[in-house]
């Protein structure tokens, strides 16, 4: 049995962050889960997506966030509890229906989870998803640890339901990715099948319709307003006249600085926890006992602003500081010892910190940026497309996923990258605005997310450029989920379709559609050419697994290969495609390391020595 | 209770997100509050990987530059990457065997002289533990076994406070039944070499 799906009320165990949020799902009886993988939030789904394995839970990978959000909203709708979940950009193209679906509401709880990652661990930009819950008149709840991810989660569909609103819950990488104890609660049985009850004044959102929705979410906002005063998610702890508003994480980093800067007796913290709308009364009365108050948040001055706004309407002129040059940043994340020395600055205590090290003298230590793997399809592809297009001036958007990566020298294939889809769209600009040569790079789950509309224009509009499908089976950076193009059963499931990209990419209209192997180095150069001479859209679908996922599965035998005593070190190899196996011995030669290779034999194809060959076993 | 703040870096594969879950769960046979944190996603893909530990009454998942009471590397050159997180009162164990990154053999930079790693985590820390992991990982059984060799020394020194029956108890309950012999003895051969270095 899975071991979240464990009816062990009591029991306490260590839970990643995302495992205690699929955990408090089911405790909650969710009954319908949607979403489109994505750091830091994927193994909430990826748990989701083992427990329906074997229970009556619904769970789908659905093609992208915006799907996910609409195929939740039905559910929603039909009086299911109903969980969807997301990183914080998905958001972004999810916003669609979620702005108008805040109108319409839902007849059961809704939770939507954003995974927002400050600092940027895996992600693009570092929004602040709390102005989401604003822009769309969402209530919102913001955990600050492991363990009250998972009691929030059943709370959020509570307030869910009494509102008939959708909920946000937004965590950030801290919340997702840290390990905690975690005690079990009850499983709340689930309630697998609905019924849509028509409501046309409701569900149908013609202006007409909207003009009234729009009063009526204003008016549950209004009694979320309420339900935020009166909810135990905000409150106080300590007593004393210096003021801190925190929330999420930055809780634990002030509250650890109130206890190490001696202000126990002197400071008082309020959380939010219940975020959006935020206490009004509770910050009002918090604010009328404080000589000055300090806003630690990460992110943007999403609660200062409020907490200053609230004060100016009250009379109060007290202190009020969060970001400013010499405080807070909105840049990255926090950590204890910047909250704590910026905390005894501002209210005037004296703090020295501990320093580290002198790093004065230590020697420069190579870079370890990450990198393609050892025998990664995609390495291979952009080598080809490389020495393909060697003579042309070419301009290579690349998109969201591994080989986004493959913008680092010595491959250098990646000129511009926005988001998710963003290369099939911008080549489409690029080939107008310009009279360059335009390649550009996709990988097959990023074409089903958001990769076609983009081609269908290119169609339309007669653009020209080149779009690689870089087709390895399946969602690879998050962490081995399935897409639509993926063969269920090497997951061991029946009863799913499959889409074939070459049959989709042909029925949209591209007329020169070719297909690589790619580790058939000169054929799929020689191909590829073909591809590039052509006026007009040209795709060319590259064509092998995973690496990584293709050991998991052992769908091939690895042979590892050698150099030999033929090799003259000049080092093709290493310089033209940088494979991690590649290593220099003790006597400075290219070497290949037999645990990692995966024998994909590009490099041998490469060696104009013929030096590299398989291991003899 | 004293708070104690544990880092931990290694490269990607070499199991360090299993050796602080078995850390977890020495905590809580231990009865000892613990919180921690890692990083996923991209950073996977062949780079450090940092896990960060906080035993004790601090209610921080995080460590903040010079402020790790231990340092635990798992790669010499990353060990020595970290010492900024570390203070002149922070214990450092090290793994001695090398993994290069990929830049080196790409000319892009030059792997420093182990030696010479040593002698400068030495020379700014309270104490420095440095074993060759990997030969008593091999000798365990299993080169995958690097992490648990690691827990040995690191419990040996006793800077975490836990005993070694709590560990290895957790490693049972942490390790799958296939793997635990080797496991057990290469937690044993990195405790009996902290004792000897």
């Amino acid at each position: 049995m899975h071991k979240l799906l464990q009816d062990l009320p009591g029991e306490k165990i260590m839970l990643l962050g995302n495992e205690a949020i699929a955990r408090g799902a089911v405790e909650a009886g969710v009954a319908f889960a949607t979403t489109y993988p994505g750091t830091p939030s994927s193994e909430i789904s990826l748990n989701l997506f083992q427990m329906s394995q074997e229970s009556d839970l619904y769970f789908e990978y659905s093609t992208n966030e915006k799907v996910a959000l609409e195929v939740a909203a039905a559910a929603a709708n039909s009086g299911l509890r109903t969980f969807c979940m997301m990183k914080h950009v998905g958001v972004n193209v999810a916003a669609d229906p979620l702005m108008t679906l805040a109108y319409v509401g839902v007849t059961a709880g809704m939770v939507i989870l954003s995974a927002d990652d400050p600092a940027m661990f895996s992600s693009q930009n570092e929004q602040d998803n709390r102005y989401y819950a604003k822009f769309g008149n969402l209530p919102m709840m913001e955990p600050s640890s492991v363990a009250e991810a998972k009691d929030m989660i059943k709370d959020a569909f509570e307030l869910s339901e009494s509102l008939k609103q959708p909920v946000l819950l937004r965590t950030t990488t801290r919340i997702n990715h840290s390990n905690a104890f975690v005690t079990f609660g009850e499983i709340k049985p689930r309630n697998t099948r609905g019924r849509f009850e028509k409501d046309p004044h409701r569900c149908v959102t013609v202006p007409a319709v909207s003009r009234g929705l729009h009063v009526k979410v204003l008016e549950k906002m209004k009694n979320a307003a309420r339900l935020s005063d009166a909810s135990s998610y905000n409150f106080v702890q300590g007593a004393g006249p210096l003021g801190v508003i925190t929330n999420g994480v930055s809780l634990y980093y002030a509250a650890d600085a109130v206890k190490d800067l001696g202000l126990t007796d002197r400071a008082k913290i309020l959380r939010l926890g219940f975020s959006n709308p935020l206490p009004r009364k509770m910050i009002a009365d918090f604010l009328a006992e404080c000589e000055k108050v300090l806003v630690v948040e990460e992110g943007e001055p999403f609660m200062e602003e409020a907490v200053k706004a609230i004060a100016q309407e009250q009379g109060i002129t007290i202190p009020i500081k969060g970001k400013s040059d010499e405080l807070f940043s909105r840049l990255f994340e926090y950590d204890p010892a910047m909250v704590r020395e910026k905390m005894a600055a501002f209210f005037n205590v004296p703090y020295t910190p501990k320093t580290s090290v002198d790093t004065s003298d230590v020697p420069e230590i190579p870079m370890r940026p990450p990198n393609l793997c050892s025998g990664c399809s995609h390495r291979a592809t952009f080598y080809e497309v490389k020495q393909a297009a060697k003579d042309m001036d070419v301009i290579c958007p690349n998109d969201i996923g591994c080989y986004t990566l493959g913008f680092l020298p010595p491959l250098s294939t990646g000129d511009f990258v926005i988001c998710m889809g963003s290369s099939v769209s911008s080549s489409c600009g690029f080939s107008k605005a310009t009279d360059q040569k335009v390649v550009s790079f996709i990988g097959d789950s990023t074409f089903f997310h958001s990769g076609i509309t983009g081609l269908v224009n290119a169609v339309f509009n007669n653009h020209n450029f080149t779009l690689v499908i870089l087709e390895n089976d399946i969602t690879a950076m998050t962490g081995h989920q399935p897409h639509p193009g993926v063969d269920m059963d090497r997951f061991g499931l029946s009863g799913y379709g499959r889409v074939n990209i070459e049959k989709l990419v042909r029925a949209v209209g591209v007329e020169h559609v070719s297909i690589i192997k790619p580790f058939k180095v000169q054929k799929s150069i020689d191909i590829i050419k073909e591809a590039l001479a052509f006026k007009g859209v040209s795709v060319i679908i590259s064509q092998e697994p995973c690496a990584l996922y293709a050991k998991s599965l052992k769908l091939k035998k690895i042979r590892p290969f050698v150099v030999s005593d033929k090799c003259v070190d000049h080092r093709d190899c290493i310089t033209t495609i940088a494979c991690p196996s590649f290593y220099l011995d003790k006597d400075n030669r290219v070497a290949i390391d037999a645990n990692t290779c995966v024998g994909c034999a590009v490099c041998a194809q490469i060696c104009p020595e013929n030096a590299i060959r398989p291991l003899k076993q | 209770m004293e708070t104690t703040r544990l880092i931990i870096v290694a490269v990607g594969g070499q199991g360090n997100l299993l050796a602080s879950k078995v850390l977890g769960e020495a905590a809580l046979l231990a009865g000892v509050p613990v919180r921690m944190s890692e990083i996923h996603g991209m950073a996977q893909r062949g780079g450090v990987v940092e896990s960060a530990m906080v035993f004790g009454d601090a209610e921080s998942s995080i460590i903040s530059d010079g402020e790790a009471d231990i340092l635990l590397g798992f790669e010499p050159a990353e060990t020595l990457r970290a010492i900024k997180r570390c203070n002149k009162n922070t214990q450092v164990i090290t793994n001695t065997a090398p993994v290069p990154p990929f830049t080196v053999a790409a000319g892009l930079g030059t792997y420093p002289d182990v030696e010479e790693i040593k002698q400068l985590i030495q020379a700014k820390t309270a104490g420095l533990v440095a074993i060759d992991a990997m030969s008593l990982a091999r000798e365990a059984g299993s080169p995958m076994s690097v992490n648990i060799v690691l827990l040995g020394a690191l419990v040996q020194t006793g800077a975490l406070g836990f005993n070694r029956d709590v560990v290895e108890e957790a490693i049972r309950r942490r390790v799958k039944p296939a793997f635990l012999d080797v496991n057990l003895k290469a937690f044993d051969l990195g405790f009996k070499a902290a004792a000897s270095a």
